[in-house]
């Protein structure tokens, strides 16, 4: 009985600040501003649809470069000394701790025309290379700031593999390669599949990176939909659709793809 | 001589820079059931896991099948081993477990089947197929780690304390059957254990270990019988073991007596340690023995009693079948086959 009173402030709160915003969301998007049901939000969404796929494709990307980098590393801490991991994990959790926009204002100064790399290179009598306002830009700043959610579930994962079902799988014969594709990596899936909702449901709606990274050039679904609220285009029925819409998708592209479904509760722990 | 499977030459090993293994010298015949004994950090485990390839010994040879294995790794070495807490494949099912070492080859799938479900026969899991691990009980899994160590016919099979984890009553049945399987297939088992019954129940021979060397190296019989210092002699089996003083060939003085004795060797006056097994010593009445003193406690052990006396200034420990009261004064006597005069041991040797 007493377990059940202890989640009645987290009822609460997720009636409050999780159920009945979504309701506003949803009620939003099938209204006009006069408050009267139409389904015209829902129809202009289809002439974002480019910009949709260029968002999801770019955060696939992103999320892809994450646990391909991030997979190695947390292998590695796993297995490493336990000052060795710590000291990793800090240096993984460290940028988390800076205002995620200075992080962002850094790369710029970084990737600009007349900036740090290219600086580099004009030393070298090379460039400048255009660097910044490009999708690889932004696909940067995503990895970047999205990396250490890929790293952190992978990690608390790897480290409940025993170095003795390791070593019995070396024992049976089975070469380093074979240790990662048949006994590491089925027993990461679950730290696989959280990493990737983790780094792929930020960066699908980030709006932030792709405006100070990617010019206006890279326009990405999470900058329309701020545009409808803070922009000049102001419409927060056609903002809330967008929101819907890009919910359903993201949805139906994790379950789809197996990434949530019965055993995302057993992920996640 | 061309019989042996395994051998280590002058083999040291370290751990955090600390010698856990030094200058071991051991040959293993095939078909050898042989037990490396001894108490916790005395590097039976490390020289199990220097013969399969998990541990490189700092300096030393390890020969397999007469040719040098030093740095050739785990998944290349033709030994397969019983981890101690079976460190099954959580994400695999028993068939999956057991079929696994098979897998990595290109064996083809009608085989493996047939292959494990001999395996399954072989440790009693028959039917047990689907099960998922962590559905079978402690004993079972265990089987199951034993077969999965199998199926890949290793010449040589090693056992890190398997039955570590299991109570008693199953542990002597798991024991039996380790014995059987054995004997069933004819390879060499590796076995390593602190448990010295367990050690005594099942190998041919026992190395008895400490501080990374070998103490005694004999048949079961051997060790038990004639062991060869104090420290074997505390550690199979319970032993009164008294400081003595060597006055000839033949006559040892312990406890202000002076024993006939079957050993000779020593120096005059060499001070020895003197073992004595509990169920050696015969009670006679008050004042007829050799050693008198009067009965301190009774311990009924269901075989026997474990009666401690008090006389001569020492405590004896003395097992027999007879009961007495305590406070009796009772006497002891032995025959000189019952008195084992030892070298004293090397402080940390």
């Amino acid at each position: 009985m007493r377990t059940k009173a202890a989640a009645y402030p987290y009822i609460a709160w997720g009636m409050l600040f999780i159920a009945i915003p979504l309701g506003l969301i949803i009620y939003f998007s099938f209204t006009d501003s006069a408050g009267a049901l139409t389904f015209d939000n829902i129809i202009r969404v289809g002439k974002y649809s480019n910009v949709v796929v260029k968002s999801v494709w770019l955060s696939a990307v992103s999320t892809v470069i994450c646990l391909a980098l991030g997979y190695p590393i947390a292998y590695y801490m796993s297995r490493a000394s336990a000052m060795t991991s710590r000291t990793l994990l800090l240096l993984i959790m460290l940028p988390m701790w800076m205002n995620f926009l200075l992080r962002t204002y850094g790369w710029m100064s970084i990737l600009e025309n007349s900036g740090l790399i290219n600086q580099f290179f004009g030393l070298l009598g090379l460039g400048p290379f255009h660097l910044i306002n490009t999708q690889g830009a932004v696909v940067l700043g995503m990895v970047y700031n999205y990396i250490p959610f890929m790293i952190l579930p992978l990690h608390s994962v790897m480290l409940k593999i025993g170095n003795d079902v390791i070593e019995a799988a070396q024992d049976l014969g089975a070469s380093p390669r074979h240790v990662l594709t048949d006994v590491v990596i089925p027993l990461s899936l679950p730290g696989i599949k959280t990493g990737v909702i983790l780094v792929f449901v930020p960066s699908v709606s980030t709006f932030v990176i792709s405006q100070m990274l990617g010019g206006g050039g890279n326009q990405l679904i999470g900058d329309i939909i701020e545009l409808q609220f803070l922009g000049n285009a102001y419409n927060p029925n056609l903002g809330s659709a967008i929101s819907f819409v890009l919910m359903l998708i993201v949805l139906l592209l994790m379950s789809v793809t197996g990434f949530i479904g019965d055993d995302l509760e057993e992920n996640l722990i | 001589m061309n019989d042996i499977i395994i051998s280590l030459q002058n083999i040291s090993a370290e751990y955090d820079g600390e010698k856990v293994i030094d200058n071991l010298n051991l040959d293993i015949r095939d078909h050898e059931f042989v037990t490396f004994l001894g108490p916790s950090g005395c590097g039976k485990t490390t020289t199990l896991r220097i013969i399969g390839g998990f541990v490189e010994p700092v300096e030393g040879d390890v020969f397999f099948d007469g040719e040098r294995i030093n740095g050739l790794p785990p998944f290349k070495r033709n030994v397969n081993t019983v981890f101690q807490r079976y460190a099954l494949f959580p994400h695999l099912d028993v068939y999956n477990n057991i079929a696994f070492g098979l897998k990595l080859t290109k064996v083809p799938e009608k085989q493996i089947a047939a292959k494990v479900g001999a395996m399954l026969k072989l440790v009693n899991l028959e039917g047990y197929e689907s099960r998922n691990i962590n559905q079978l009980s402690g004993g079972q899994q265990q089987r199951v780690a034993i077969a999965r160590a199998l199926i890949n016919e290793p010449r040589v099979l090693l056992l890190d304390e398997p039955l570590g984890a299991l109570d008693l009553k199953l542990r002597k049945e798991m024991q039996l059957e380790l014995k059987r399987i054995q004997q069933t297939l004819g390879i060499t088992f590796i076995y390593v254990t602190h448990d010295q019954e367990e050690a005594l129940t099942m190998s041919d021979r026992v190395l008895v270990m400490r501080n990374g060397k070998i103490q005694q190296n004999g048949t079961p019989e051997d060790i038990y019988n004639e062991p060869i210092n104090a420290f074997v002699a505390d550690f199979i089996g319970e032993s009164n073991i008294v400081h003595g003083v060597m006055l000839e060939d033949y006559l040892v003085e312990f406890a202000g007596v002076k024993f006939a004795c079957e050993d000779k060797g020593f120096a005059h006056l060499e001070a020895v340690d003197v073992v004595i097994r509990p169920e050696d010593f015969k009670m006679v009445g008050a004042e007829e023995g050799m050693i008198n003193g009067k009965v301190e406690s009774i311990t009924f052990k269901g075989v026997h009693f474990e009666i401690i006396m008090e006389g001569h200034g020492l405590r004896w420990m003395i097992h027999s079948t007879e009961s007495r009261e305590v406070g009796e004064n009772i006497g002891l006597n032995l025959t000189p086959n019952d008195i084992h005069v030892m070298k004293k041991l090397e402080e940390g040797r």
